[in-house]
């Protein structure tokens, strides 16, 4: 008989945690019916809780499995820290939204569940395969949950257009793929790198099509158009775990993807990533002034911040990549603290969505606008508010590799991006005070406190951040 | 005539081109979406086998396989979520997808 020699489980933990736990979790839904909705709910919190605590738990350094298709190193382990806490806060906000929009199913706290799994994997995978294959689990339930109001028309029409435009940024991302698998003859990160040091046509059209198919998940110009029509037709938990969790795992996977498997080819893909973060920044500032309606406005807000954090990328060294994962830690605390204000906009009529609603918010919930206030100061990049040193960070690693144009066009979308986030802050000081909202529910109030207060005194103690993602970014190089 | 890997990668960008065509240009229906995606899927599983003989590796055809399962899982989600856009709709051409602008 010959030994079946298992791969090492142990670095797949906190996956086979939630896994088992999804699944689990579905049981008790399909057994006990709609009416164990909360018990499920804050079991999938708990679930997340575990499964970050397992991550941390870890014995320290690079561990791998699978042959090499499972990494987790620091890089793995701080991602993987900011995915849990996005899905961990859009179950929790979602808490009370489903029960007064009478939308309490089980499955989506079982699905978001899932999707972290997939998140996940997603960022420790180290081979093609294992990039494919958590994309996909991340992505398959993601469709569902944005299709999940299966009664009210935006919800579908935005699971449709998400459903339609993922599944071609997939195929895209496998064509390059399996490109670069004919070219290099592996899958492997490793391998590829070894091989692709020098180049050839086939291997730049394959890492073209990748790079598109990443572009296209982080929601990066020109592979934007989706966002903002699923954003706005989302139901709002769901689209805070898009711009939050779902976007780190996106910019973790672009990122691993780029530096681990094309370190020898840098200048080949940072044109491209150059061109990226240019057009998101100038698209997503421009294109925001015009929205009224808030989700759509935080779509157009979360391009220009996806081609913020790409300035980092597109720098090429260890000091660009901890300006990404600064980057993506601050965002992903304003984001999620932006759309607790838009989960607590709801009044006698329901919920409501447009800007013009929050008028004289200063007056009616003065905590409340003060709060959204600080946070919109945060994104526009505004001193001492965490968002500055998120970009500050990014520029800083531009600079120093010699990117003196990406820096200073960055710098002015980043003015032209503060003009919309101050129109909101004038409409909540100065305008006409509207009718009050009512109050905030528990779980919205617990996310809009922390992030407030994150971004709010960030800068008393930045240290420990900052120190994380510098470890993390020397991981991968 | 030796039908070599450069004929076998012909074959799948062509492929791919028409999918991505047949999802652009397409004004009908969304029926023909999803078929446009497994046509997309489809070039990417002949480059692969394709590159995996001609290398002599076995992994182009695990990674085929796999691509294989998890697009039929793909458009069985594609399926139920245009199941529930016409009920709410009662249509599935492109065109009436129009309810929020972009």
């Amino acid at each position: 008989m010959t030994a079946v020699q298992l791969p090492a489980f142990v670095p797949l933990l906190p996956e086979i945690v939630l896994g088992l736990g999804a699944m689990a979790l579905l049981m008790v839904g399909a057994f006990r019916g709609n009416l164990t909705v909360q018990v499920v709910d804050f079991s999938a919190i708990a679930l997340l809780v575990i499964a970050g605590a397992i991550l941390l738990a870890l014995p320290a350094g690079r561990l791998t499995s699978f042959g090499g298709s499972f990494v987790v190193d620091d890089f793995a382990r701080f991602l993987k820290i900011l995915a849990l806490i996005g899905s961990a806060a859009a179950i929790a906000m979602s808490l009370d939204y489903t029960k007064r929009e009478r939308q309490q199913h089980f499955e989506y706290s079982v699905l978001i569940v899932l999707s972290t799994l997939g998140m996940l994997m997603l960022i420790s995978a180290a081979d093609l395969i294992a990039l494919y294959l958590g994309l996909e689990l991340m992505s398959l339930p993601l469709y569902v949950v944005a299709a999940s109001h299966r009664t009210e028309l935006r919800s579908t029409e935005a699971g449709l257009k998400y459903f339609v435009l993922g599944a071609l940024s997939s195929g895209m991302l496998l064509y390059g793929a399996s490109l670069i698998y004919g070219f290099t003859g592996t899958v492997s990160f490793t391998g590829i790198a070894q091989a692709a040091s020098h180049g050839g046509v086939g291997l730049i059209f394959g890492l073209v099509f990748l790079f598109a198919g990443f572009c296209f998940k982080v929601s990066a110009v020109p592979f934007h158009m989706w966002t903002p029509d699923v954003y706005q037709g989302a139901p709002t938990p769901v689209t805070a775990f898009f711009a939050a969790a779902v976007k780190v795992s996106g910019i973790a996977m672009f990122v691993r993807g780029a530096v681990m498997a094309f370190p020898g080819i840098t200048s080949e893909w940072q044109q491209i990533v150059v061109f990226v973060s240019v057009a998101s920044m100038l698209l997503g500032s421009f294109a925001a002034i015009g929205q009224r309606n808030f989700k759509r406005l935080m779509a157009y807000s979360s391009i220009a911040h996806m081609g913020f954090a790409l300035v980092g990328l597109a720098a090429g060294t260890s000091q660009g990549v901890q300006g990404v994962l600064v980057y993506m830690a601050i965002y992903i605390t304003m984001t999620l603290g932006v759309f607790a204000v838009i989960l607590s906009m709801r009044r006698s009529g329901g919920m409501v969505e447009s800007i013009d609603q929050l008028a004289g918010l200063a007056r009616t919930h003065p905590m409340r606008a003060f709060v959204l206030a600080m946070l919109l100061f945060s994104m526009a990049g505004v001193p001492p508010l965490a968002g500055f040193f998120g970009k500050f960070y990014v520029f800083l690693a531009a600079i120093q590799a010699g990117f003196y144009i990406l820096a200073v066009i960055g710098v002015l979308a980043s003015a032209v991006g503060a003009y919309y986030y101050l129109a909101i802050v004038k409409i909540m000081y100065f305008d006409e005070a509207a009718e009050g909202f009512y109050a905030m529910p528990i779980g919205v109030r617990v996310v809009l406190g922390i992030c407030g207060l994150f971004n709010l005194l960030f800068f008393v103690y930045p240290g420990p951040l900052v120190e994380a993602a510098s470890a993390a970014a020397r991981s991968l190089f | 005539m030796i039908i070599g890997l450069g004929h076998y990668l012909s074959v799948a960008a062509i492929l791919f081109t028409l999918g991505i065509f047949g999802i652009f240009l397409n004004r009908k229906n969304v029926i023909i979406i999803l078929m446009s995606i497994e046509l997309i899927l489809l070039a990417v599983n002949i480059n692969l086998v394709a590159f995996s003989s001609f290398l002599g590796d076995i992994v182009g055809q695990v990674y085929a396989l796999i691509v294989l399962t998890v697009a039929a899982a793909e458009s069985a989600i594609g399926l139920a979520i245009l199941v529930a856009y016409f009920r709410n709709r009662g249509s599935i051409a492109v065109e009436d997808i129009n309810l929020m602008k972009g």
